[in-house]
């Protein structure tokens, strides 16, 4: 038996674990979990614990429904919350087929795949998320536990000690936190993780979103990663640090060039640029991330790269002197609502084709393009981003890459299930309009 | 248990590995004055010298840490076939040897058999640096009587910091001799799973593990000055 999973038997049986929950995410990117007491736990590392995949959202086929769930001893890791003398361990899960082949639709085995096309290039992809979300006293009132802003230092407000006890949890788990701090919005909070490689990253994002749900419960607030649940103000993004590592150099760095940007670096944000308006389905999937993806509000309208200039969809921060192992690029569309595995997954290919086959980046955004209107927006020849759902998805279908970085199955759920979505709120008639239309016509 | 003495400092590599392997903390020492230095804070496991070299400067050591008011049990002497000799009128020197190249089953049965006569239990089964505790056995760490719940390889990694304490890491060395030559992610993983543990140390003991400039990391505070 591999040394990993022996260690995660001998923690169990040690620290008397009682139960074990397997972890994994559905297409849509949220968490499902089944319990299993620690004696199955030899056997479903050995042969994967066998479930019928067909009632979990993107998982479904007409035959053969049952799949394996496989727990990946790395990701072991006791749930620091849970009662002392009860402890209870996580564990996340690969699925399976039956004969032991990956399951095309388990989002995590999507981005295992885009990882190791990056590894067979000698790549590790660095990912570093900042995590944006709100807290409301209730999900039907959607009141606000204060009225601060950015950075600012709220003492002894409920938000701070909820965001506090959160940080203890995350880094309790080994997710290690960079910077937390209230964000611009009134109740909307942000936590930065520290860059890890991707899949754990991806696994991190997904339990951020648990246990920032979870401690706000427990103080009966309700926290939120809706990406724009207020119409005033920003909404809540989930803006990636990325990077390209071969061994121990980053490859996005380069001391000669004037931005300290390699060649690599470049390609890949071009890749990004030339794709994003393919990929934005994924990364922004819900009708609600278009309502965030408006003028002014933190979050990029236009294909767009610039260097201090916040209203770019791909940003290249200035790095420290002499800290070239930090150079990056930021990729601002995304948001808290994505599938991280299949988010990461996209953008990660749309690079990694950029570099392949030399696509050239475009001139840099020199102004704030939030001021731009439609006209002078063409004369410059930006490119918009989706505006909607709608119009996402109809790019998306057109896009070879992304049907195969998703893989046949995971593309076709996702278009047919997001269509779906988008008629069904078509035909509902929204309190804007009662409030717009039927006093005047 | 108390770290092994090595002589010579540093030892052969593969002495170093099978230890390692082995979850037995250690301590590289160049002479007799070295060796008392570091007993003002800890006292010795017992020894292992390698005599192949140098067998007079072996032997040296040996008597010194015999013949004392406080002396070393447990001295293992490496040495090898052609050099049987040197054993001669040394009885009192030493506890145990073993010849070189040794395998490793045999050191550690060796090991294993000294140490269960000096009624130190039949393994070097917990390592320690003041509150943490690793129990190699069941791979369990505890720090101040607080269980560390820790991953695999930061258990792994922890393991091997806290048996070398005071000595300073390059991230590749880190890379090659916890992880493994053939894995693949390159010297930031080391960061990362370095961040990790801290995190998991807690802020009162996330200071154990110290980053060195440009270099790399070490454990504990450096009992050595260096």
């Amino acid at each position: 038996m591999e040394p990993q999973k022996e260690y995660v038997l001998r923690t169990v049986e040690e620290r008397g674990v009682r139960l074990i929950r397997l972890w994994f995410t559905d297409v849509l990117g949220k968490l499902k979990s089944v319990a299993i007491s620690p004696a199955e736990l030899e056997g479903a590392f050995e042969e994967g614990l066998q479930f019928d995949g067909s009632a979990i959202d993107g998982y479904s086929r007409v035959q053969e429904s049952d799949v394996l769930a496989v727990p990946d001893a790395n990701s072991f890791e006791l749930l620091p919350w849970v009662d002392p003398s009860e402890p209870t361990g996580r564990i996340f899960c690969d699925i399976k087929n039956l004969d032991g082949s990956p399951f095309q639709g388990d989002p995590r085995q999507v981005l295992r795949r885009n990882l190791k096309a990056a590894h067979d290039k000698g790549f590790t992809f660095f990912t570093a998320p900042e995590i944006e979300f709100f807290y409301f006293n209730n999900a039907n009132e959607r009141k606000p536990l204060d009225n601060a802003g950015y950075f600012d230092l709220t003492t002894l407000d409920l938000g701070s000690g909820l965001r506090r006890r959160t940080l203890h949890m995350l880094e309790a788990m080994g997710i290690p936190v960079e910077y937390s701090f209230h964000e611009d919005n009134a109740s909307q909070h942000e936590i930065d993780l520290r860059y890890t490689e991707t899949l754990d990253m991806a696994d991190n994002i997904m339990t951020l979103r648990l246990v920032v749900r979870k401690i706000a419960l427990d103080a009966g607030i309700h926290a939120t990663f809706m990406p724009k649940p207020i119409d005033e103000g920003q909404g809540s993004g989930m803006h990636t640090h990325m990077s390209l590592f071969q061994g121990d150099v980053n490859v996005f760095h380069d001391p000669g060039d004037v931005l300290g940007l390699s060649d690599v670096a470049r390609k890949f944000m071009a890749g990004i640029l030339y794709h994003a308006p393919e990929f934005t389905a994924v990364t922004n999937q819900l009708i609600n991330s278009y309502k965030r993806m408006v003028s002014g509000y933190e979050s990029p309208v236009y294909v767009s790269w610039a260097r201090n200039n916040r209203s770019a969809l791909v940003r290249v921060p200035i790095h420290k002197a002499g800290k070239a192992s930090s150079t990056r690029i930021e990729y601002r569309a995304l948001d808290s609502a994505a599938n991280p595995y299949l988010a990461y997954s996209v953008i990660l290919a749309a690079g990694l084709k950029g570099i392949e086959d030399g696509y050239e980046l475009p001139d840099e955004a020199a102004e704030n393009l939030w001021s731009l209107n439609r006209d002078e927006a063409k004369t410059v020849g930006l490119q918009r981003l989706p505006q909607d759902l709608r119009e996402a998805l109809d790019l998306m279908e057109e896009s070879e890459l992304v049907r195969n970085v998703l893989g046949e199955h995971i593309f076709e759920w996702f278009l047919r299930n997001k269509r779906e979505e988008w008629e069904t709120y078509q035909r509902h008639v929204t309190p804007y309009e009662i409030e717009r239309y039927l006093p005047i016509w | 248990m108390a770290p092994i003495l090595l002589f010579p400092d540093p030892p052969p590599p593969e002495l170093i590995q099978s230890l390692d392997m082995a979850g037995y903390a250690w301590k590289a020492v160049a002479n007799a004055v070295a060796a008392e230095e570091y007993e003002i804070h800890d006292e010795w496991g017992g020894a292992i010298l390698v005599a192949d070299k140098d067998p007079d400067a072996a032997f040296s050591l040996a008597r010194a840490l015999k013949k004392r008011s406080d002396p070393i049990s447990n001295i293992l002497i490496l040495i090898n076939g052609g050099q049987l000799n040197q054993l001669e009128l040394r009885d009192d020197l030493y506890d145990d040897f073993c010849l070189t190249p040794f395998h490793p089953q045999e050191l550690h049965a060796r090991l294993n058999h000294l140490f269960w006569k000096g009624g130190q239990g039949t393994r070097g089964n917990t390592i320690s640096y003041g509150d943490l505790v690793l129990n190699v056995e069941t791979y369990q760490a505890v720090i101040q009587g607080r269980p560390l719940d820790l991953t695999y390889m930061e258990y792994e990694l922890l393991k091997f910091l806290v048996s070398h304490p005071g000595k300073v890491f390059s991230r590749e060395t880190l890379l090659s001799r916890v992880w493994g030559y053939d894995y693949f992610g390159g010297a930031r993983t080391v960061d990362v799973h370095v961040r990790r543990l801290r995190s998991k140390l807690g802020e009162e003991y996330a200071g154990l593990i110290q980053t060195v400039r440009s270099v790399g990391y070490s454990f504990g505070q450096s009992r050595w000055g260096s």
